[in-house]
């Protein structure tokens, strides 16, 4: 043991003694840890926003009216032989039978929480102009636990929609186009014929343009009447408490209730394979930099070991043995790895913070901060790497001094 | 008082402090070079031996070779009888630690250490005494060797003569009975040659020490009671004078 203490002696003096080297190696892998820090959680943290645009964008399952197969027909159960292609389907009611007893069905198992949706085509008219819009019926209880739609409201609240008979939420600028304001009646009719005047009650804004622009919001109630189909929905949205688990949980809820039921993996199946790209670009960059850094590193501290080729000559002359005198360039390379790995933790997260402060102002978008996250993972991995190859960097030059023998490097000293 | 002794060339391995035997070094490579060859030599207690000889006569190789820094191509060296060739690397480390010391004609003190931490280095690799003791070791032979204001000074605020000096109480630290010396005022003004050559006489005389030393300084050789000439690798000369 009294070994293990003379080369951490030897060591930390060393690395005391030429304080101003020692700093420099300590600033080299703490800016190689820091960068690949920040870029991690850079790439990291688009990614994790990509991906939250993307949940976010829809219900995690959408459950609709429509059927994946053609019902099955009297012939094909009675003849074994028949089968039939190319089906046309009887005309039948659109919607989804009996929701609330559906819903009630589906809150029983599914972690996260469930909302209908009555969706119908509409003209809005207000002071001699039409536009076409998507009006769409909700629940205002339900719908903030499935949807953004509560922190988007502008002016008003869902509740609001119980104020007045009749009452709609407008997309901002859609309200814009047509002039109207809270409180302006407004006239909606659909292409069936139906029509009824609405009050203008609330307005919201998702930053997405062609939504603001073309899309409604009234009580299940009002749009079954508009759409001329009481007591049904057209879809049943959820919202489930772990979004990766929404395709398993779409399958049970088809096979349960028989209607086509749809996970946000399914939905965006065309955006989910950009993603695989992008994920090979984040660990390639990560990773460059990784390799960068972790280079960097090793050239420091290679090179104060090549500067002491001279006394690992002394010292085994004196009678160290080889694999002390190596330890003792280990012990100095795993000090600077340390505490470059921990300055470089610092410098990390001061990074990121100060990249999460820039505010990026765009008249097309609220204005919004880098996607950023903050994960340990992203810090152990930076400091393993930086201490890896500090000790590879220590122990080889080390190694490959201590194995000639003194007199080939005293030879050659002057 | 002088005259070569009769029984230069002709060894006596079992008294020998350090016996070379048919001892060659050759340096590989294209084309390969002998350092030194045929080296028969013995040496024992309490003598003092300087190897001499024109530059590139192999004196360097030769004091490497029985100091264990360099392995022979072919032949023995035993030191205290024992065979050297088929130690270990950590065995040859314990024996250079334990039984030898060095004085080089550069100081080679490691510069970031004090003189008293420089002399107290190898008794810590040795881990023999306690801290304390070692402590107390070294500044009696830094005292000894007029250097007891500068314990705790660093290499380089000392003078050539108090760093050799350095050197010298460094290769006393764990008291071997062995000190091999390379040009040891190779590179000193005449006082401070006189004052190490004096230190080294003194380990021989008082302190009964075996000292090594390659010089091409013929007034020192002529001081010690030994002298092998080397030439070409060979060993010209081996003479004693009574002292």
């Amino acid at each position: 043991m009294s070994a293990m203490k003379l080369i951490f002696y030897i060591a930390l003096t060393h690395v005391r003694f030429r304080l101003r080297q020692t700093l420099v190696a300590v600033a080299g892998v703490a800016i190689g840890v820091g960068f690949s820090i920040v870029m991690a959680a850079l790439m990291q943290g688009s990614q994790a926003d990509f991906t939250r645009q993307l949940i976010d964008a829809l219900p995690h399952i959408t459950v609709s009216d429509e059927l994946r197969k053609p019902p099955v027909q009297p012939a094909e159960t009675a003849f074994g032989a028949a089968e039939i292609h190319g089906l046309t389907p009887e005309v039948r009611r659109r919607g989804i039978k009996n929701p609330m007893a559906i819903m009630a069905t589906l809150e029983i198992w599914v972690p996260g929480a469930v909302a209908p949706a009555v969706k119908t085509q509409a003209l809005i008219r207000y002071a001699s102009r039409d536009i076409g819009a998507s009006v769409q019926g909700i629940d205002p209880h339900r719908e903030p636990k499935v949807s953004m739609l509560a922190t988007q409201m502008r002016q008003g609240t869902l509740v609001s929609l119980y104020r007045a008979t009749n009452a709609i939420i407008l997309g901002v600028r859609l309200a814009e186009k047509i002039g109207a304001r809270l409180g302006s009646n407004i006239t909606v009719q659909t292409t069936d014929g139906a029509r009824m005047s609405a009050q203008v009650v609330g307005l919201f804004r998702s930053g997405i343009r062609s939504v603001d622009e073309s899309t409604a919001y009234v009580l299940v109630k009002t749009a079954q009447i508009l759409a001329q189909q009481t007591g049904l929905v057209n879809e049943i949205r959820v919202r489930v408490t772990d979004p990766m688990a929404a395709a398993a949980v779409a399958q049970r809820i088809e096979r349960e209730t028989g209607y086509k039921s749809v996970a946000w993996q399914e939905a965006h199946e065309d955006l989910l394979s950009a993603f695989i790209v992008r994920n090979i670009i984040m660990y390639t960059v990560v990773g460059a930099i990784l390799m960068v850094a972790s280079f960097g590193t090793y050239n420091i501290i290679s090179t104060i070991t090549h500067e002491k080729t001279r006394d690992i000559a002394i010292l085994k002359s004196l009678g160290l043995r080889e694999a002390a005198v190596r330890r003792i360039f280990v012990v100095e390379a795993l000090l600077i790895g340390l505490v470059g790995a921990f300055a470089g933790w610092a410098l990390g997260y001061a990074l990121t913070r100060a990249l999460g402060s820039i505010e990026i102002r765009n008249p097309m978008i609220d204005a919004t901060r880098l996607p950023l996250i903050y994960s340990l993972l992203h810090y152990a991995i930076a400091a393993a790497v930086a201490l890896a190859s500090s000790v590879v960097a220590g122990y080889f030059p080390a190694r490959k001094a201590s194995r000639l023998y003194p007199v080939d490097i005293i030879r050659g000293a002057t | 008082m002088s005259g070569a002794s009769a029984s230069a060339g002709v060894v006596s391995a079992a008294s020998g402090l350090v016996v070379a035997t048919n001892v060659a070094r050759i340096l590989p490579g294209v084309v390969p070079t002998t350092l030194v060859h045929n080296i028969d030599l013995a040496i024992g207690a309490n003598e003092f031996l300087a190897i001499t000889g024109p530059s590139g006569s192999g004196k360097s190789s030769l004091l490497y070779l029985l100091g264990l820094l360099d392995l022979p191509t072919s032949g023995e060296v035993r030191i205290r009888g024992r065979a050297t060739a088929h130690m270990d690397e950590s065995e040859r480390a314990l024996t250079r630690l334990s039984t030898l010391g060095f004085v080089f004609q550069f100081h080679f003190l490691l510069p970031e250490f004090s003189a008293l931490e420089n002399v107290m280095l190898p008794m810590r690799a040795l881990a023999v005494l306690a801290e304390a003791a070692m402590r107390e070791r070294a500044h009696t032979l830094l005292g000894s060797l007029g250097l007891g204001d500068h314990a705790l000074k660093l290499p380089e605020q000392l003078s050539g003569g108090q760093r050799q000096r350095v050197a010298v109480a460094r290769a006393l630290a764990n008291d071997p009975p062995l000190i091999l010396a390379d040009e040891p005022t190779g590179s000193l003004d005449s006082a401070s040659s006189e004052q190490v050559f004096q230190i080294l006489r003194d380990l021989v005389d008082k302190s009964g020490k075996t000292v090594v030393a390659v010089t091409h300084d013929l007034d020192i050789a002529a001081r010690c009671d030994r002298r092998i000439h080397l030439i070409d690798g060979g060993i010209g000369s081996d003479e004693r004078s009574g002292h």
